[in-house]
């Protein structure tokens, strides 16, 4: 079974982050994919760019609108994401907890849908 | 006529006896087989329905748990397979189910207890909302109906079933698995269960809103589900949890006048205490300090026990009671616990140092929508003879409660006060 962490920071508390201290951090992120990839959890992982850099489209009565930022204001921002394979919530849970910002921010963990064959 | 027919009525009692003691077992197993709630009720119920036809005719089978299970899952098994003319993934599914589950004589009784276990636990697991995880354990482990919880806890049915359809369909969904929790989560995951028992408890015993002060049924599932919890797993926090409920259940018949005024404990006639309670209580939390390994419940139910161990108010080792609030409040923090303390320091020192302690609280800002802190200001404030003070925190504690009883104890003491 999948499941999709999605992994929410306050990019405000990592930007203000010391240059060792953001290394650190980033130390824990590589331990932590070794960890999952050695276990068979690890499906796929991307860090995202900062919110500054998101542009959201919508089509509205067939007209593009395309706007500056995220999807949803919020005082913590999507900022990466794991696909993982687990036996169920409870194994899936256990690696969420494992992810470093699941301390500094949260992580959302989602089943992936699977759509019947026929 | 006659013998075959009183033969009948006998079997007939006993299959409703067998439904009693056993439908919660029974469910939790097939919940096992099937993997699937639903699926497990309907099933269920076809097992009791057959029993009720066969009985009667072919005899009450040696092991009636192992009947029940084997017919349900044979049942359900079968109501696949003819579904499966519409739906060809159901073949499948019932080909794996008939194949892969052993032979239920050989059950032991070990694992049927281990299913009982599974779904409190999966009934209680934190990735479901708090509402439903008590929805949940009443209708699926306790077999309440859908409409007496949603009569206990003044909810309209319609919405205590979406709330317990949706935590279905969660479970299945996440891939919630039906297991007992691992070593090492087991004492997050008792605590979520503790507490979902221990919200049942206070629901009955102290309804948050409405005419009623006391909803007994709920606080009486919650002690059977404390005892199947202690039955199933020695935990001492179980262990103090049911402690504590017994304690406070014991004094339910003094908590209330005959003309259902509110009594506090101070005030109640100890003689209506219930004995066995109190006494299997102590016992409990004995055994739970003994372990070392014991929490807040243990602590909370020790305390209640030092005041069932009183003959009167006056005669209570409060500094016995302090002490216990002190350890509380180190292994347990919170605004509550401080406001208990500070009663019991005023029980032990006096009226002032209580009230220097609660206007500190106060000031703190925590419990400033708390009708007890205003309350028990109230009283400090009354018993020291300041009566605008007590006045301006009795009417302050009026405007924050919702329960009648309440209501009508702090009109009374606010029409006592002298002018």
């Amino acid at each position: 079974m999948k499941y999709l962490c999605l992994i929410y920071d306050e990019e405000k508390k990592l930007g203000a982050m010391s240059q060792s201290e953001s290394d650190a951090f980033m130390g824990e992120y590589h331990t932590f994919t070794e960890g999952i990839r050695k276990s068979g959890h690890y499906v796929a992982g991307e860090a995202l760019q900062p919110i500054h850099t998101a542009t959201t489209v919508r089509i509205r009565n067939g007209k593009l609108s395309t706007t500056d930022g995220p999807f949803a204001e919020t005082k913590e921002q999507l900022g990466g994401f794991y696909l993982i394979n687990a036996r169920d919530l409870n194994d899936a849970l256990q690696v969420a907890a494992k992810i470093p910002s699941a301390r500094l921010g949260s992580v959302e963990v989602r089943p992936i849908m699977v759509f019947s064959q026929q | 006529m006659g013998e075959d027919a009183a033969d009948q009525a006998g079997v007939r009692e006993l299959v409703d006896a067998v439904y009693r003691s056993d439908s919660r077992r029974v469910l939790a197993t097939l919940i096992r087989l099937l993997g699937d709630f639903d699926m497990a009720e309907e099933a269920l119920q076809d097992a009791f329905a057959a029993a009720v036809e066969r009985w009667p005719r072919d005899g009450v089978p040696a092991n009636p748990r192992a009947w029940l299970v084997s017919t349900g899952r044979f049942k359900a098994i079968d109501g696949m397979r003819r579904r499966a003319r519409f739906d060809a993934s159901l073949a499948e599914l019932a080909r794996r189910l008939d194949t892969d589950t052993s032979d239920p004589a050989s059950w032991d009784e070990e694992s049927v207890e281990d299913d009982r276990l599974r779904l409190i636990f999966t009934c209680c697991h934190p990735a479901l909302p708090p509402d439903a995880q008590i929805a949940l354990t009443l209708r699926e482990v306790c077999g309440l109906t859908t409409e007496e919880i949603a009569r206990a806890f003044l909810t309209a049915p319609s919405t205590l079933a979406q709330r317990i359809v949706r935590a279905k369909i969660k479970i299945r969904d996440a891939h919630i698995p039906y297991q007992v929790p691992s070593r090492s989560d087991l004492p997050a995951r008792l605590d979520t269960v503790l507490h979902v028992v221990y919200l049942v408890f206070n629901e009955g015993y102290s309804a948050s809103s409405g005419e009623l002060l006391t909803r007994h049924d709920l606080s009486g599932e919650a002690i059977r589900l404390g005892r199947l919890l202690i039955e199933l797993l020695s935990e001492p926090e179980a262990e103090g949890l049911l402690a504590l409920m017994l304690l406070h259940e014991s004094r339910r018949a003094a908590r209330t006048s005959p003309a259902g005024e509110l009594v506090l404990l101070g005030d109640q006639d100890r003689s209506l205490w219930n004995r066995e309670q109190i006494a299997e209580g102590s016992a409990l939390v004995r055994r739970a300090l003994a372990s070392r390994r014991f929490g807040p419940y243990t602590l909370q139910a020790a305390i209640a026990a030092v005041h069932a161990e009183a003959s009167d108010a006056a005669a209570t080792d409060w500094t016995q009671i302090v002490g216990l609030y002190d350890v509380l409040a180190r292994a347990d923090p919170s605004p509550v616990v401080d406001l208990n303390r500070a009663a019991a320091i005023a029980m032990r020192d006096g009226p002032p140092a209580g009230l220097t302690l609660i206007d500190a609280l106060l000031a703190r800002g925590d419990l400033e929508d708390y009708y007890l802190a205003h309350s028990a200001r109230a009283d400090l404030c009354r018993r020291l003879g300041r009566t605008v003070e007590a006045r301006a925190s009795y009417e302050r504690a009026l405007r924050l409660t919702r329960q009648e009883p309440e209501r009508r104890f702090l009109e009374r003491r606010l029409s006592e006060l002298p002018d």
